[in-house]
């Protein structure tokens, strides 16, 4: 009796918890195409508010110092390590398989396509994707950006578009600049630690390098930087509740902005490098 | 003027305004009153276009603002004021250019010429040669002046005050209440004024409605409202919890 009656109230909890699991997926589904909706939207009156570029000229400088300069610390620092663990990587992987004229082509073409710009825009990601996150979602939830609308100052036109255009810009120059380094960085380690020379380094690096995996590299890195701009911005607007829902936005925009970036990076690399 | 009608909205399920209906003349004070949290400033983003209506209307001079589109909606806000509750000064400006800033986008006045508009909106709330300080600077009645002469700038038609005295000490909000009252004597602006200040309410309004449960359930003088013998209005006239 007792038995049957727990199997019975455990019968009910199951339908329950089967039914709410349902509704809770349900609403996280509905949640996900309404995000994904207004996320449009936004970008939508981004592009519409493109035509006003010339009289934001001096925000879109200011937001080009702000993402590109201040970013370049933090870039040059990543970019070294990557092209030192590139060699790394090449050298062990191709040992005894490969001459060590290959090093040089494996590792350039390793960072021109794939290490240089991923890896830039993931990190320029945490840096610049959370501060916009922030600094817009604290004009949120104090009001301000609800300030500029009632003085009829479009909010899209003169804070979203400025950093969406920054980002799309300062994006590939410090993925070039990381490139750059990076080879640098590749460099160092082929010729302290894995023993070829610098002209042997060289050499491989000419010897198969073609523009397409440089202007592939360069065209990912546009859509991460448009990436990591709208969805700071997207994040920021839709912050809600105080100085928490700050924090809330900035971390959502940047783990968003790093799928994203995951997600493009195979999209464009499947329809360039075919 | 402005005529709300039926207006509705609910957040999540929740239903905040349920069919409210009111008037403001032009040239009137009007303060409406009620509990924190009864939807006040819900109601006073929907007359400036803030947020939309789920049900119901609101006009401004006949043009009926749900029916306009962005560029007329933004036409209009021109002729709008408002002094938010945090005062919301954009914090990376100064107080100078947080007031100059609707005359730079929307005028085509010189940079002098905005210059001394803008000192002098300042000097209007006592806050002449303030102009360089940053609103991190300000104490909380400062910011509230600094966002009056900002709601103020391009010498709007409609001011709508979110509780301007509610978080300052007696003296300032004294100040204020005297300011929003020599701009309705001086410029006859039509306002909006939304507090549950009663001391504020009767300083400056010509008329005072009480929003209560979504809805407007009383709306006359300030003498009327003293002598209405509905026993919600009088508790919240003496502070009183139900
Ligand atoms: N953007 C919003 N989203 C969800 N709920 C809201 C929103 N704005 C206001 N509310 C809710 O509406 C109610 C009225 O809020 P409000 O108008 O700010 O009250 P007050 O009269 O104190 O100004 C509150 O319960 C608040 O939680
Ligand atoms: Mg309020």
């Amino acid at each position: 009796m007792l038995l049957r009656g727990s199997a019975g109230d455990d019968g009910a909890k199951l339908n329950r918890d089967q039914s709410s699991y349902v509704r809770a997926v349900g609403r996280a589904v509905i949640t996900g195409f309404q995000q994904w909706g207004s996320a449009f939207i936004l970008l939508g009156r981004i592009v519409l508010s493109l035509r006003h570029l010339p009289r934001q000229f001096e925000q879109v400088v200011l937001q080009m110092m702000a993402m590109g300069v201040h970013s370049l610390p933090v870039v040059v620092f990543s970019a070294v390590f990557t092209g030192m663990v590139a060699a790394v990587q090449a050298a062990y992987q191709m040992q005894g398989l490969v001459p060590s004229i290959w090093l040089g082509t494996g590792i350039c073409r390793a960072i021109l396509t794939e290490l240089g710009p991923v890896l830039t825009a993931l990190v320029v990601a945490g840096r610049v994707g959370s501060g916009i996150a922030a600094e817009l979602g604290t004009m949120k939830v104090t009001e301000q950006i609800d300030a500029l609308e009632t003085m009829a100052v479009d909010p899209v036109e003169h804070l979203v578009m400025p950093r969406f255009v920054a980002g799309a810009v300062m994006s590939p120059v410090l993925t070039i600049f990381a490139n750059f380094i990076a080879l640098i960085g590749g460099w160092l380690v082929a010729v302290l630690s894995v023993g070829i020379t610098t002209q042997v380094y060289l050499d491989g690096l000419r010897f198969h390098f073609h523009t397409r995996d440089l202007m592939g590299g360069i065209i990912k890195s546009i859509f991460f930087g448009v990436i990591i701009a709208t969805s700071g911005c997207f994040h920021g607007f839709a912050a809600e509740g105080g100085a928490a829902g700050v924090g809330r936005a900035a971390t959502k925009a940047v783990v968003a902005a790093a799928v994203m970036i995951l997600i493009f990076d195979y999209i464009v690399s499947a329809w360039i490098f075919r | 003027m402005i005529q709300i009608q039926g207006l509705n909205k609910s957040f999540n399920g929740k239903k905040v305004l349920d069919g409210v209906d009111l008037e403001v003349r032009t040239g009137e004070t009007m303060v409406i009153i009620g509990t924190s949290g009864c939807g006040k400033s819900v109601l006073l983003r929907h007359i400036i276009g803030l947020m939309r209506p789920d049900r119901g209307s609101v006009s401004v001079d006949g043009t009926e603002l749900n029916r306009i589109g962005k560029r007329d909606l933004y036409q209009l806000r021109k002729r709008f004021g408002m002094l938010f509750q945090g005062s919301a000064l954009f914090d990376s400006l100064s107080v100078e250019d947080n007031v100059a800033l609707g005359l730079r986008q929307h005028t085509a006045l010189t940079r002098e010429e905005i210059g001394e508009k803008v000192e002098s909106k300042l000097g209007m709330v006592g806050m002449a040669g303030s102009g360089k300080l940053m609103p991190a600077e300000l104490s909380g009645g400062m910011k509230k002046r600094v966002g009056l002469a900002r709601a103020l700038s391009m010498d709007p038609e409609y001011v709508l005050y979110d509780e301007p005295t509610t978080g300052l000490d007696p003296i300032s909000a004294d100040r204020i209440n005297d300011l929003m009252a020599g701009l309705q004597e001086k410029l006859r602006i039509t306002s909006v004024v939304v507090t549950h200040d009663m001391v504020s309410a009767g300083r400056v309004a010509d008329r005072i409605a009480m929003l209560h449960q979504g809805r407007i359930i009383f709306c006359g003088t300030p003498q009327e409202i003293k002598k209405s013998p509905d026993e919600r209005i009088q508790r919240f006239i003496r502070g009183e919890a139900d």
